[in-house]
């Protein structure tokens, strides 16, 4: 706490003007004081002795005069061993002990812990006196679930220190001093397990950022080899309502191919972080084989909690993705949905009399989005180890209408681009990406020459369709139908995946590989077919036998069964592969 | 004693302002007109000038008219002597019953800690085939349902409160005609629903800002017996009239309007009262149906799109039928595959038969020869809409998928209809 003291002069919602003496900083987290709680809150604007702070809470039953605390610090999150597996609110409250403390119902002006300082971890010496260190670098590790977590030199430490002792190796709380180092003046630090960081500032204390160039696998084969996100890299999911942006994110949280998902669900339903929370301790990760749960962290501020902490969750779990990027792990941020989080900025915006931009977002809705996505990134740290933390981000436009700010100002920063179309959900097709307006500017596990040969087919077969429309099947050449017909096929069996099915949703980059090929020969051949009911009839059937390949386990009997029986149809079409398709194998 | 004011500053649509101290954010106050009292609500603190929204409306208010704030912020009385009530905005009687004042609980409250909820998975029946076999509702979800003004929307959420069986039914009416206000009340009035009913009114010729509180009045009774272990279904008409209150109340508030003059709040307003439908672990649950009306039949209309982003799904009401093709419960697949085995497969195969059905029928309409088995989809299209989409049907799961499987057989052979062989043998029925 500081001197400061203030008192309520205004309120607003949650928006309160206060008016203070003293010195007070710009986004310094204060407390309302009301009817026997303390109401966190953060200052967002200062003019004059008038600061104007937005309240984490419901403002209900503020009066004018009601007392002000400052604190002098930024909001932050703790860091330390023990995030894992936990289910926080916005400002990284335990919410399984906020419903011990406060029972069904989200109390206001109740905080708890973020970390358990009760809990003893088993921590490892890596420094020894006399070490040079660095903010950022480590003294010491802790095993934390599959984890080697590394004790960090608090990241807000500038300059070099001087290690002076390390704790022997044992067991210690958090809040135990572990290591004491020396700053150039000769004075003493004790580092303890845990420290805060200020939620809105990154973290830059590694070596160098480098370009994301490796895939991330999130075993979805559309995402995967068509749309590709590399770690440490940026993508958007931009899909009106319904289109399946949550499931899709659900799946990539379940199987993609990284340490530690953060999950942030910000200002959407109550009912998926449920889901979530039901599901993943039973599941377990194939990376690890223990409970899926130990590798994610949740965040949820859903669309009724407070407003203003929306806005911090976003922040909050980037941080701490950022935190294990540090030990040289790859993190997997899922925010969903950023468009809510705009709208939290828009909400302020409105309560401070800001003028307006489009479709009244604030004029900084651009930048503010641009400053969240750069977090991500692929970096070298001071070891020498290499981290990330990729940012996939869902947007859900108004109307569905993708010419609007927030989807706008998001694809100007992004990597990938993944938009959901109407058309492809209400057809079933899952994922519901839509392959003719999304891009992705990083590498596909599939050689790009096969890639850009299907995805021809693809566009061909639009077009022929849409000519169909018009001129009816009869119309329509032989030639041009069956290419429609093999546009079809792709989509049914590589571009749709069954996110139910255990092993269709989990496709590995191998089997990516091996099948492009097959679809490659497929596509590329000349078939001996009389005439469009024949080809429809063989089409259909090769479907229906792709589809089944697809449910069996790679490379098992099974597998070699339907992939035979694929072949032997091939075969009896008399298909004959094109010297062009045969370049690509 | 709280104090009295005597000196009303502005007066802007149905907002005042007043000079006053020690005044709470939130809380409640009394305004004397010449037409009576009427409770207002402090939505402003600006210093020492406070602005209230005045519930009855701001005309004939008087600048020398007299505000006395009652210290509490609104509350709304809970004990069981609420059933077959009928209710006001400002939680007064309708009826000729005594008002409430026992219990009082502030309404508005906090929203449900997710770690404290339960995954939906129990059906609520409610006897209409297409809700309980097409798109099945689940305890604690929540469902608008979209449809153009002019269609039969109070008359099926009339129906689904006699029908449904929920321990409690709360009512909101929110901007609605007098006379469905009398509908509801006649077709309520009669029977057992009366017992197990409470309502919150506000009609299209009451003030606004009583229509703004209908939601949060009805979803905080709910929210009381849902915590006395009752399984609470509360029905909501119309969200769209609740939107544009709030956007008439946020324009003569002088805020920046975001998309065609709704307040930028608007999704976080809506997800606040969607977000109460709750399955509490080891008590009760609150389900919500709302009624949506949506303008020029646009679903990207302002008040429809945020709703589709907070919903669990969509009922799309359409030509006195819920439409199979627009209409999506998401939670159906965590109950309708414990009902009867039967269940999904049923489904399933009519709503595909019925879509061929929709593509023979444009065929015909361009005048293409019609096929034996375009016959055969002509007759059972006709069928099932008669038989299964009828709103006035009142049957239970069972003898809807009995009768789904009689439509079936009327009209086709056992492998024409593509469901798996070893459900035909099962259920076919005997001819």
């Amino acid at each position: 706490m500081t001197e400061t003291r203030g008192k309520v002069v205004g309120i607003n919602g949650n928006m309160v003007s206060v008016e203070f003496d003293g010195a007070v900083s710009m986004n310094e987290v204060c407390y309302v004081e009301v009817e026997g709680s303390r109401l966190k809150s953060e200052v967002i604007r200062i003019r004059g002795n008038v600061a104007q702070v937005q309240v984490y809470e419901m403002t209900k039953g503020i009066a004018c005069g009601d007392k002000v605390e400052f604190t002098g610090d930024l909001l932050s999150a703790e860091l330390g061993p023990g995030l894992l597996g936990q289910v926080y609110d916005g400002l990284q409250n335990p919410l399984p002990l906020l419903a011990e403390q406060a029972g069904w119902f989200l109390e206001r002006g109740i905080y708890v812990d973020s970390l358990n300082g009760e809990k003893k971890w088993d921590f490892t010496p890596t420094a020894k006196p006399g070490d040079r260190v660095k903010a950022g670098e480590y003294v010491g590790t802790v095993p934390e679930g599959p984890f080697t977590h590394k004790i960090f030199v608090p990241f807000y430490l500038l300059g070099s220190y001087t290690v002076k002792s390390v704790a022997a190796a044992g067991a210690y709380t958090i809040h135990e001093t572990i290591a004491v180092i020396t700053d150039d003046k000769g004075k003493d630090i004790n580092l303890t397990m845990s420290f805060r960081w200020p939620v809105k500032r990154a973290v830059n204390c590694y070596a160098e950022r480098l370009a994301p160039t490796e895939t991330m696998e999130t075993k979805v084969r559309l995402i995967d080899s068509f749309f590709p996100v590399a770690k440490g890299g940026t993508y958007c999911i931009p899909g009106p309502f319904g289109a399946g942006k949550t499931v899709l994110q659900h799946t990539t949280s379940k199987y993609a191919d990284v340490d530690i998902v953060i999950i942030a669900a910000c200002g959407e339903r109550a009912g998926e972080v449920v889901e979530t929370l039901t599901e993943f301790p039973e599941l377990t990760d194939p990376r690890t084989g223990r409970s899926l749960m130990e590798r994610t962290i949740i965040i949820c501020n859903t669309s009724s909690m407070p407003v203003a902490s929306r806005e911090a969750s976003v922040y909050t779990s980037v941080t701490l993705a950022e935190y294990y990027r540090q030990m040289g792990l790859d993190v997997l941020l899922l925010a969903d949905s950023t468009s809510r989080w705009a709208q939290a900025l828009r909400e302020m915006s409105g309560r401070l009399e800001e003028i307006p931009g489009e479709e009244a977002f604030p004029a900084y809705l651009e930048s503010y989005i641009a400053a969240f996505y750069e977090r991500a990134g692929y970096v070298r740290l001071p070891d020498g180890s290499h981290g990330s933390v990729t940012i996939g981000g869902t947007v859900s436009p108004a109307g569905g209408n993708f010419e609007e700010p927030v989807t706008q100002a998001t694809l100007k920063v992004v990597g990938a681009f993944h938009g959901l179309s109407r058309e492809r959900s209400d057809a079933r097709k899952y994922p519901a990406i839509d392959p003719l307006i999304s891009w992705s500017k990083y590498s596909s596990v599939v050689a790009p020459e096969q890639i850009e040969y299907c995805r021809n087919v693809m566009s061909r077969g639009v077009e022929i369709n849409s000519m169909m429309k018009v001129v009816g099947e009869e119309g329509t050449s032989l030639t041009d139908f069956v290419t429609y017909l093999k546009s079809e096929l792709l989509d049914s069996v590589y571009f749709q995946q069954n996110s139910f099915d255990d092993v269709d949703a989990n496709c590995v980059v191998e089997r990516q590989r091996y099948v492009i090929a097959k679809l490659v020969r497929i596509l590329g051949s000349d078939y001996d077919l009389k005439e469009k009911d024949e080809a429809r009839a063989y089409f259909n059937s090769l479907r229906q036998k792709f589809i089944d390949w697809n449910y069996t386990e790679f490379k098992s009997e099974a597998f070699a069964t339907a992939e035979a029986e694929i072949d032997a149809q091939y075969t009896s079409g008399g298909g004959v592969l094109s010297s062009e398709a045969e370049k690509l194998l | 004693m709280n104090k009295v004011y005597n000196r009303i500053e502005s007066i802007t649509g149905s907002v005042i302002t007043v000079r006053a101290d020690g005044v709470k954010y939130n809380e409640l106050a009394e305004i004397t007109t010449r037409f009576g009292k009427s409770l207002a609500e402090v939505n402003k603190i600006d210093g020492d000038v406070v602005s209230l929204q005045v519930f009855a409306g701001g005309r004939g208010v008087s600048t020398g008219d007299e505000v006395r704030f009652l210290g509490h912020e609104m509350q709304v009385s809970f004990t069981d002597d609420l059933l077959g009530r009928i209710f006001n905005g400002s939680g007064e009687p309708r009826d000729n019953g005594p008002s409430l004042a026992e219990n009082l609980k502030p309404i508005g409250g906090p929203s449900v800690n997710p770690s404290k909820r339960i995954l939906a998975n129990r059906m609520m029946r409610t006897n209409i085939p297409m809700i309980d076999l097409f798109n099945t509702l689940v305890v604690s979800q929540k469902l608008p349902i979209f449809s153009i003004s002019g269609e039969p929307y109070n008359q099926l959420l009339a129906r689904i409160a006699m029908q449904a069986d929920a321990d409690v039914i709360v009512l909101g009416g929110m901007g609605i005609k007098y006379d469905d206000f009398l509908y509801f009340k006649e077709s309520l009035g009669n029977g057992s629903a009366l017992s197990k009913t409470v309502m919150f009114i506000h009609t299209a010729a009451d003030p606004t800002v009583e229509c703004i509180k209908i939601p949060d009045m009805a979803l905080a009774v709910a929210e009381q017996f849902a915590l006395q272990d009752k399984d609470v279904l509360v029905l909501l008409t119309d969200m769209t009239n609740y939107a544009d209150s709030m956007k008439e109340i946020a324009i003569t508030q002088e805020q920046v309007p975001s998309n065609r003059g709704y307040p930028g709040d608007l999704y976080s307003q809506l997800a606040a009262r969607y977000e109460k439908a709750v399955d509490f672990a080891g008590s009760g649950s609150v389900t919500i149906l709302a009624v949506t009306t949506m303008p020029g039949d646009d679903v990207t209309h302002p008040v429809p799109d945020n709703t589709g982003y907070i919903t669990e799904g969509q009922y799309y009401l359409k030509g006195g039928r819920i439409e199979p093709f627009g209409s999506l419960s998401r939670l159906k697949q965590n109950v309708n595959n414990k009902t009867r085995k039967d269940h999904r497969a049923l489904m399933d195969g009519m709503i595909r038969l019925y879509s061929e059905y929709k593509n023979t029928l444009e065929k015909k309409s361009m005048g293409f020869l019609m096929t034996k088995w375009d016959e055969k989809l002509l007759k059972y299209g006709e069928m099932f809409e008669a038989k299964m989409m009828d709103l006035s049907i009142n049957i239970t799961l069972e003898q809807a998928l009995d009768l789904g499987w009689e439509i079936l057989a009327a009209c086709f052979e056992k492998d024409e209809t593509g469901i798996k062989s070893e459900l035909i043998e099962e259920f076919w029925p005997a001819k």
